[in-house]
């Protein structure tokens, strides 16, 4: 009997030893993705954190992972708070086989993990976000911020506003207020529109609203007493759907007023009603569901009951760029894999294979995502992407966002000697010699 | 010298005389609507310190939480508005039972600190309640409440004032009328006002502690709804919301932190006096000054009522 029990219990210990082997013998890629799920900002970190879960499951359930390597992603909430963010990314860096990349979805966090993930030798991915002169590949050699950065953005936006007047001369005595986060991520735009106010002869009205920006009617009596000819935004959350009412109910003129890609999703415009009609923003992606992706994600996920969130939002502008994120993060990893001829990839080997993205658009139609946002090459110098932004305005009868742009190029005369100061200033500051890109 | 001072000393008097009367006018009643809509969160503090000693720091979560569950109602049952109201006064008066009997029936007696630390867990408890709920997502108050700026006064003096704001101005007073009536002409409020003024003496004529307390906290409910459903129509319905409660601090210690006249006014003076130092002086200083004004001009009142304008100067023998 004794004999019996102990055979028994060496068999348990053998097959658990064997099935613990077997797990380790599937290569597998550790993703944390920092969410902010709860907080005051999470109306805005929940659709993000959707897209970037679901599109992730959808390559698990559907390619069985990418190249064969199942994804393990590691969610850690952050609630958009910098120190919550950085022990976010302490407690999960060694997870797994090691985290192979961050999206800390925070300019505030990714100042912090600039100079962390440099020594750890972890690519942070932020895309579209953080510190912009992270575009100078030859300093940053960890950090990527494609597909365009916020000075692009603010050149872009000013192009339109250009456009809009008749010509980049008819700037000239135009005044143009800038609507900011009072942060670090509503800070980014300052000197760009500085520079820009200098070269078309604009004035520029700074207006700082502090965090979370629930009151800011002080604000907006400024811009009734200042009327500027157009209205830039950089908000996030709250401050987003209260400077639009606010725009509304002092008759600024909706089509004038432009926010920010983190100033133009639904939770922006929704609690405005009809008074939102014609807001514009910037952005990258297209929004919407009528993208091949979109049919795989609700066969493959949310049919098979591991959605996210909710179905019926689905499509969103955030959601969207949770989705576009996790797919370049994607790709990155398999042109890594690809690469170095790895079934389990390094984050030194992700680096690699962000440094050599090429997501053309036969690749993006291949993905499902034909013309849902446009081709990006990185290179060693440049991790900035081709930094290409358009405009979207919203419908508020349709409740939907319209493309009214094509793709703007960015002033690179003043945007690119604006990364070399910056990012040089910062190579002297720690040190650092640029790499030779050749 | 003169550049330093200027932009300080000069140029905001300056701007001033020229915005006369029109735009100076806006920016006194914006802050005057602005400190309306704080004393409203003010007010559910002073109620629960007045008649407990609790500071309690979930007053502002009671706001959300009480916007969340009106909302979630009227979205997730399709009840009409007016019935949304009376279920969430119903929610919150069932809410001021059991904080009263599952918390605070526990800690009697105890120093007013842990009676703060336990407000703070309720916080984040009811904040945690409500997202599981009703979710993160930024919900729209849909009760019909008049929103943008008055034609009216825009199209005949050329006044710019907001809708909602009049609307909370309004419902605000009735609100104050309302307390006051409770506090002065009921019998729950004279008792509630014999326990404020001491507990052992009302406690000696037959006043039930625990009835009051449960009073209290319902009509800080009650008033957190009022709140909510002001704050939520202006920003929409979302967790940050529960930090309208850093608004109401400043009122707070300017109005004390035992009188419902001290609420009002104290918000009206923090609201005033924060728009004009921003609109005025902010651009001088960056900005984005009037949160950190608003401490700083309760401070100096403090300077010179310790107790707040309206707050019991308390005399203890040492």
């Amino acid at each position: 009997m004794m004999m019996k029990k102990i055979a028994t219990g060496l068999g348990a210990v053998a097959l658990t030893a064997g099935l613990l082997a077997g797990t380790a013998l599937a290569a597998e890629l550790t993703v944390p993705s920092l969410v902010y799920r709860t907080g005051p900002y999470a109306p805005n970190g929940i659709p993000f954190a959707n897209g970037y879960a679901d599109y992730f499951n959808l390559l698990n359930a559907r390619d069985g992972g990418i190249e064969g390597s199942k994804v393990n992603l590691v969610e850690c909430e952050t609630a958009y708070n910098t120190q919550q963010g950085v022990e976010c990314y302490e407690n999960t860096k060694g997870q797994g086989t090691g985290a192979l990349m961050y999206q800390p979805l925070s300019t505030g966090i990714t100042y912090q993990l600039i100079p962390k993930a440099s020594v750890d030798k972890i690519p942070v991915f932020s895309m579209g976000y953080g510190r912009t002169s992270a575009a100078n590949g030859k300093i940053f050699e960890w950090v990527f911020n494609f597909p365009a950065t916020y000075w692009d953005q603010a050149s872009v936006f000013v192009k339109y506003i250009g456009e809009k007047e008749g010509g980049m001369e008819n700037l000239k005595g135009k005044k143009i207020a800038l609507v900011y986060h009072n942060s670090a991520y509503g800070k980014e735009p300052i000197r760009t529109l500085e520079k820009l106010s200098e070269k078309h002869g604009f004035s520029l009205q700074l207006l700082p609203v502090d965090h979370p920006g629930q009151e800011q009617k002080s604000t907006w009596l400024q811009i009734r007493r200042e009327r500027p000819d157009w209205t830039l935004m950089w908000g996030w959350g709250v401050m987003n759907q209260v400077a639009i009412k606010e725009a509304a109910s002092i008759g600024y003129p909706m089509d004038h007023f432009i926010g920010v890609w983190w100033s133009g999703s639904e939770n922006d415009v929704l609690p405005a009603g009809d008074a939102a009609n014609g807001y514009l923003s910037g952005t990258f992606h297209g929004s919407g569901t009528d993208f091949p992706v979109h049919a795989d994600i609700m066969k493959h996920v949310y049919d098979a009951g591991s959605g996210a969130g909710d179905k019926d939002r689905i499509g969103e502008v955030l959601y969207n760029r949770g989705l576009i994120a996790a797919a370049w993060q994607a790709e990155a990893i398999r042109t890594g894999m690809k690469m170095h001829s790895t079934d389990s990839p390094t984050a030194a080997q992700v680096r690699d294979g962000f440094e050599n993205l090429n997501v053309d658009e036969a690749r993006l139609k291949e993905l499902g995502l034909e013309g849902f946002t446009i081709p990006i090459t990185i290179t060693c110098a440049n991790h900035g992407g081709p930094g290409k932004v358009f405009l979207q305005q919203w419908d508020a009868g349709a409740k939907k966002w319209n493309k009214v742009t094509d793709f703007y190029d960015a002033d690179r005369e003043v945007v690119d000697a604006l990364i070399a100061e910056d990012s040089g200033a910062y190579a002297k500051e720690n040190n650092l010699t640029p790499r030779d890109c050749g | 010298m003169y550049d330093a001072v200027y932009p300080f000393l000069i140029e905001p008097f300056a701007k001033m005389w020229t915005d006369m009367p029109l735009f100076f006018a806006e920016t006194v009643i914006s802050g005057v609507m602005a400190g309306v809509m704080y004393s409203l969160v003010a007010l559910g503090f002073v109620l629960i310190y007045k008649a407990s000693g609790i500071f309690n720091f979930a007053q502002g979560v009671l706001a959300l939480f009480a916007a969340l569950t009106l909302t979630g109602i009227m979205d997730n049952f399709g009840a009409p508005g007016w019935l949304a109201i009376i279920l969430t006064v119903a929610i919150m008066f069932g809410l001021a039972w059991l904080i009263q009997k599952l918390v605070f029936n526990h800690l009697i007696n105890q120093e007013p600190i842990i009676l703060f630390m336990a407000t703070l867990g309720l916080a984040y408890f009811l904040e945690g309640a409500g997202d599981i709920m009703w979710g993160s997502d930024v919900k729209v108050v849909n009760l019909g409440i008049p929103q943008g700026a008055s034609q009216w006064l825009l199209d005949g003096p050329g006044l710019y004032v907001e809708k909602l704001e009049i609307v909370a101005a309004v419902t605000a007073a009735i609100l104050v009328t309302a307390l006051t009536i409770f506090f002065q002409k009921t019998r729950i409020g004279r008792a509630l006002r014999a326990v404020a003024d001491d507990h052992q003496a009302a406690m000696s004529v037959g006043i039930s502690l625990e009835k009051i307390w449960i009073v209290v906290w319902a009509v800080a409910g009650l008033v957190a709804l009022v709140a909510g459903i002001m704050w939520g129509t202006k920003s929409g319905v979302q967790f940050s919301l529960s930090l309208i409660a850093l608004k109401a601090l400043p009122v707070l210690i300017l109005g004390g932190f035992t009188s419902v006249p001290g609420a009002i006014v104290g918000g009206l003076i923090i609201g005033v006096g924060e728009k004009i130092a921003e609109v005025y002086w902010g651009p001088a200083l960056g900005g984005a000054i009037e949160n950190w004004f608003a401490y700083m001009l309760a401070l100096a009142f403090l300077l010179f009522r310790p107790q707040g304008l309206f707050g019991e100067k308390i005399i203890e023998r040492v």
